[in-house]
Formats: C-alpha cells, structure tokens, sequence
C-alpha cells in the first residue's frame, strides 16, 4: 500500500522563486492496484511518481509504501520512464541485467530469468544486440524487462509509451497487463492518454493544472483480462467521457495546445 | 559505388601530395634555389637518411616527452574533470585557474621552468602536460556533465551509490566526449614537448631543429619536422583505433551525431 498524506512539493528556480508542483495530496494505492494518473503537462504526475520512487522528498506531508516512510529510493521498486533510457554501450541482456548489477545481486539464474523475460516480449533473438540495433517499441520493451526483473512490488511508469506510435502502443500496452495479470504488483502509471488510462486501470486519478492537486478519483469497473475492443464498452465511453469533462472543465479548450494533452488514443 | 569512392578518397590526396612534391623538386633545381634557403624533397631526405642513428634517437626522445606530458595530463585532468562534474563549489573554485594556465604562453614558461627545475626531462614534460591536459579536463568534465538525468535517475532508484553512477553511468557516457579530447591533446602534446625542446634539450626532434638551423644544414630540420608531424598523424590515427577496439559504441554515437548534425 503506497500512501500520501497531506503532500506539497515546492520546487525553486535558479533565481530561488518557488514553484508549487503538488499541492495538499492525499491519497492511498491499495497493493497490487493498477492506477493511472492523468492530467495537463505540468501537474506534477512525474513529481508523484518520484515521490514514491525516493528520488525527491516531500516539502510537506509524507509518502509511505507499506507503512514504511519514504526516505529514499528503495531496492522493491521499478521504473520505467518515458525514454527507454537504456546504456547505450550495453547489449540489451546487460541492460535488463543492470538494475541487479547496480545492487549486486547478479545470479546465473538471475540471467536465465533475464532471457526469459526477453523471450516473453519477443526479444529473445536481440539480447546480444545493442540499443541503437532496436526500434522504439523494442528499446521500451527492454525498458520494461529491466524494471520489472527484480520482482519489485511497486511499478511506476512516466509516460512510458509517449514516444511511441499507436500501433505498438497498444501492443505494448497489452503485453504490460499480461504480465501484470501473471505477476500482480501495484503500478501507478502517469499518462497523457484518457483511454490508455481507462483501459489498462483498475483507477484513474486525475489532476489539476500547476500546483496539482487530486481532481477526482475515478473507479474503472471493466472487467479483466481487457482487450482494445473494450472501447464500445458503456463502462468504457462513462469513464472517458467523464475524466474529459473534468480535464476540460478546470481548462475550456480555447486554444490548441490543449488538445495535445489529451489524445483519445 | 562507395567502393570507387573510398579508393577515389586516398589515391586523390595522395596524388596531389606527390604532384606538390615534384613541383617542388623542379622548382628547386631550376631557379638553383641555394640549399641553406630551401632544400629539395630528395635532399631532405637524403639527409636524414645520411645519420639514421641519431635521427631515431631524436625521434624516441620526443616520443618519450609526448607520451609522458600526455600520460601525466590524462591522470591528472580526469579526477579534476570528475571533481568538477560533481562539485559546483570546486567547479566555481577552479575553472578560473584552469583557463589561466591555458593563457600562459607556455614558450614564455619553458625558460622560466629550466631556471627552477633545470635542464632536464622534467620542464619538457611539464610544458607538454600543460598543453595537453585543458582539452581534457574540458571535454571529460563535458561529457560526465552531459550525462542525461533519466539514466542518472535509473541509478539512484537502484541505489546506485556515487562510484558506481560514475563508473558505470557517468564515465561510459562520457567516453565520446573523453576521446574528443585525447584526439585534440595528443596532438598538442607534440607542440608542447617541442617548445620544451626548443628551450632545453640535447636531444629531440625540436633539439635537431634547433642545432641544424643554427649550422645552416636545413635539410636536416626540415626532416625533423616532417618527422614531427607524422609522429602527430600516427598518435592521432592511434587513439583513433583505440577508440574503434576499445569502445565502439563511442564511434557509433560520433557518426549518428554527424549523421544528424
């Protein structure tokens, strides 16, 4: 269970002016819950994930992962982010390796487990490849292998699929619940896109522009294991009809840099 | 077709090195261009040639002082370009002396040097080390620095500790930009063990330069030049491979720059 209490993140600029990204957030993640957040550029989805990560610590409040309070970055964590950020000069199996390098925990069937993990997102032949070798949507796939190796409890995902085209997208997007379905753990997913978030969560948070704060708490009853027909689905249209609402009733579409943030998918 | 061309590429430079060449032999012998003054290709060679003992010897001894001042600059300037890269205080602190022992001439600083530490190896090798080590420093410090925060942030959340972020994240990161600077400073080196040299020395290709002027035997000198620049030619393709064996992905990443730059 992850949880938020009363958080305010305050950034400064060069100059020392603050800059308000969060703002009073409480909220809590049940384990193994799938949860997206959605909101405009800018309302601190990444703050919450790095949050949770231990890579920043809360101006007010606290965060806590089962009771534990964040005070740092924790080994039981994934992250994936929005570029696949993978080691240029590493094959892909060295890549997938590395978190477990980094806390030396290395094993022979830690490696087994790597070309598994490959083999499941269909990657088995490119593990002595290198990064520059692959596609976007096969560089993410590695991505995705490397967070999720070490078992870690909770998953977080900036944007991980913002750089990549529809079609592989959604690919991408039902091979992640597979394998969530296979190993439950809690994922909190931040994302620009309302229908990836319907379809592939249990809950959807959406937020408000700078400072951000919880808009609204939204329960996606779909039933699992989801597919991308699901979008005739009435449950479906209610849910993105309605964080739509809510997004553009804090900011009316007056001009057309708002559509951006919210692409149907 | 790309075959054709990277033939075209070496045997087009080649011939027109070859054609100066003759011209210059020509030209030489036709206006009987007196030999103190200018001498001829085949003289120079000729020459050089005569004393192939002492012109190996001066040969080795200015490798020495390169590959020393050059080997001195590299440990020195790495953990100033690390501590830079990790410390703004010492980057604020340092930066403005770096750049001011950039601007000493180092042909005014090579006499100063003999007067305190005397007519030997070292002041040669300080000079070349002077030369050297500031394209390193700031081409190491560029590269660490220029490392992207996500990868920096993939080692914190896997509680990376600093060394290994250095050793594993930071420093790969930044070998592109490292052997951009060791391209540029073995180079230097060349120039800076020839001015300790030229102030110094009783051996050396700067040494041989020195003493055949002064007797008037040009040819010679012109020898130990051309010597000079193809000791540069040969360092420089060196780190080249170097950098091809070793580190591969780092010339890849320097053609994909090119390739979109």
């Amino acid at each position: 269970m992850i949880e938020f209490h009363a958080v305010d993140k305050i950034f400064s600029t060069v100059d020392g002016e603050p800059v308000p990204a969060l703002n009073d957030v409480t909220l809590t993640i049940p384990r193994n819950q799938f949860l997206s957040v959605v909101g405009p550029s800018g309302c601190g989805k990444s703050t919450l994930l790095r949050l949770i990560a231990g890579l920043l610590s809360p101006t007010q409040g606290n965060v806590s992962i089962e009771g534990e309070l964040v005070n740092g970055p924790r080994p039981d964590l994934g992250f994936v982010f929005q570029a696949p950020t993978l080691l240029p000069w590493s094959s892909v199996l060295d890549n997938v390796l590395f978190p477990l390098r980094l806390m030396r925990r290395i094993t022979p069937e830690s490696v087994n487990a790597a070309k598994e993990f490959l083999g499941l997102v269909g990657l088995a032949d490119f593990e002595q490849r290198y990064p520059a070798e692959l596609s976007g949507g096969m560089q993410q796939r590695v991505a995705i292998c490397r967070a999720l190796l070490h078992h870690p409890s909770v998953l977080l995902m900036d944007e991980p699929f913002g750089a990549l085209d529809a079609l592989t997208r959604e690919e991408i997007a039902l091979e992640l619940l597979r394998i969530w379905e296979a190993q439950p753990k809690t994922v909190v997913f931040v994302t620009h896109s309302i229908s990836e978030a319907v379809l592939l969560s249990d809950r959807v948070i959406v937020m408000t522009p700078r400072p951000g704060r919880v808009l609204a708490d939204i329960g996606v009853r779909l039933a699992r294991p989801r597919t991308f027909d699901l979008d005739r689905d009435p449950e479906f249209q209610r849910c993105t009809h309605a964080i739509r609402d809510l997004i553009f009733g804090v900011r009316p579409t007056s001009g057309t840099g708002e559509k951006a943030w919210v692409t149907s998918g | 077709m790309g075959h054709f061309r990277l033939r075209r590429s070496t045997i087009l430079p080649l011939a027109v090195l070859l054609g100066l060449l003759l011209v210059w032999e020509v030209a030489v012998r036709v206006f009987r261009i007196p030999v103190y003054l200018l001498p001829a290709p085949s003289e120079i060679w000729r020459e050089t040639a005569a004393i192939p003992q002492r012109t190996i010897e001066n040969t080795v001894a200015t490798l020495e002082t390169v590959l020393l001042g050059f080997a001195v600059s590299v440990l020195v300037s790495l953990p100033i370009a690390v501590m830079i890269a990790y410390s703004r205080w010492f980057a604020e602190a340092v930066y403005p002396l770096l750049v001011f022992t950039q601007s000493i001439p180092k042909v005014a600083l090579a006499p100063i040097l003999v007067v305190a530490i005397g007519a030997n190896e070292l002041p040669r090798v300080i000079v070349t080390f002077l030369v050297a080590f500031f394209p390193l420093v700031i081409s190491a410090a560029t590269g660490l620095l220029a490392t992207p925060k996500e990868l920096c942030e993939l080692g914190r959340c896997h509680m990376a500790s600093w060394w290994q972020e250095l050793a594993y994240i930071r420093f790969p990161y930044a070998v592109p930009y490292v052997f951009s600077g060791v391209k540029v400073a073995i180079t230097l080196a060349v120039v800076g063990a020839v001015v300790g040299e030229f102030v110094a020395a009783d051996r050396g290709l700067g040494y041989m330069i020195t003493s055949s002027a002064a007797y008037f035997r040009t040819p010679l000198a012109y020898g130990a030049m051309v010597l000079l620049s193809l000791m540069g030619i040969v360092l420089f393709q060196v780190v080249v491979v170097i950098e091809k064996v070793f580190f591969p992905w780092s010339v890849g990443i320097a053609q994909h720059d090119q390739r979109a730059g």
